[in-house]
């Protein structure tokens, strides 16, 4: 029952289909928390031309060379790697701010992704993709094994996400999980909301992660440290360390948030598991 | 029902959402219904000619396969 749950794919991609959902905080926080239970990690923005990554986790002014540089020559993978000094073995892998979609080819960033891990002994490989369905997002999920649809409760981001689930499974990527992000458990309550069930039951992929919307996210953005990282207990924080648990393959109980909600839920999920 | 209405809203979004998915997932424009709808009558026409009939199609999800459904009375 317990390592069931684990992710074997080493790549992962995380990916939603709508902008705007949470991607590239996912990417930032589930890394984080992937190598503060000791993996080592590299998060990759493949977000040619709108690089994110980098501001989210902080590490902006350390940026010098990027995926594109390695790729054409103009310095070596360790020199585009930075290494982020609050966690051990965490890595960041910038795209280029300069260039457009079309200097990343999926061949291409299959190879780079199979470099990291067989020769860079990477455990885990976090690919941010780009919003849309196109270029962007298919190179991005070509060297993935695995990913992490994140989607928001709201109509259009959970159609997109089963357009994009379609197109995983087309494309043989096959450990799909769903984190549902920014569900506010009062407009669940009072029926205003999707809840988390009637997303799964919609798109029928394993739910790994059920993350409520958190002022505490913003402020972490404007600082530029990852809420996983951060000392004060954020709820979403919490949450992003308990999805890189999942992953992993410990079995943690998900936040009771759901519309049912009370104490029943609570013993369902503990003893039936979920 | 203006009450159910807003207390309900994730109902609506719930149903909105499946059949859209339903479309999507059939690839077939939610409109070319109607035209599938004309068609399938113009064709049951030749065969049962007497009477005019309702046609009723609409897609049902059953596990991993999007199933088109007809209900169609052949004698009212």
């Amino acid at each position: 029952m317990k390592e069931e749950g684990a992710l074997q794919a080493k790549a992962i991609v995380v990916t939603s289909g709508k902008g705007g959902v949470g991607k590239t905080t996912t990417t930032a926080n589930v890394g984080a928390a992937l190598a503060q239970e000791g993996e080592k990690v590299v998060v990759i923005d493949v977000d040619v031309g709108l690089r994110n990554l980098d501001v989210v986790m902080g590490l902006e002014g350390r940026v010098v060379f990027d995926l594109i540089d390695v790729l054409e020559g103009r310095c070596k993978m360790r020199q585009a790697l930075i290494r982020d000094k609050r966690v051990e073995n965490l890595f960041l892998l910038p795209a280029s701010q300069t260039r457009d979609k079309e200097a990343l080819d999926p061949k291409v960033f299959r190879a780079v992704v199979k470099h990291l891990i067989e020769d860079e002994g990477f455990d885990r490989v976090l690919i941010d993709s780009p919003a849309g369905i196109e270029r962007g997002f298919q190179t991005a999920a070509a060297p993935a094994e695995g990913a992490l649809v994140v989607v928001n409760p709201e109509v259009s981001s959970v159609r997109d996400a089963d357009r994009i689930v379609g197109l995983l499974e087309a494309g043989e990527v096959a450990e799909n999980h769903l984190i549902v992000n920014r569900i506010r458990p009062k407009m669940v309550k009072r029926g205003d909301m999707l809840s988390v069930d009637d997303i799964v039951e919609i798109l029928g992929i394993r739910l790994i992660g059920i993350v409520p919307e958190d002022e505490g996210i913003l402020v972490s953005t404007n600082v530029g440290e990852p809420v996983a990282l951060r000392k004060d207990r954020s709820a979403a924080g919490e949450e992003f360390r308990n999805i890189a648990r999942r992953i992993r393959g410990e079995e943690v109980p998900f936040p009771d948030l759901d519309e049912s909600g009370g104490i029943w839920q609570t013993v369902r999920r503990i003893f039936g598991g979920r | 029902m203006f009450w159910w209405r807003r207390r309900k809203s994730k109902q609506k979004a719930k149903e909105r959402l499946q059949l859209v998915l339903a479309y999507d997932r059939a690839k077939l424009a939610p409109g070319k219904m109607e035209d599938l709808k004309r068609d399938l009558l113009e064709v049951l026409h030749r065969y049962f000619p007497t009477e005019d009939r309702e046609v009723e199609i609409e897609f049902e999800q059953r596990g991993e396969r999007v199933v088109l459904i007809a209900d169609i009375p052949v004698r009212s």
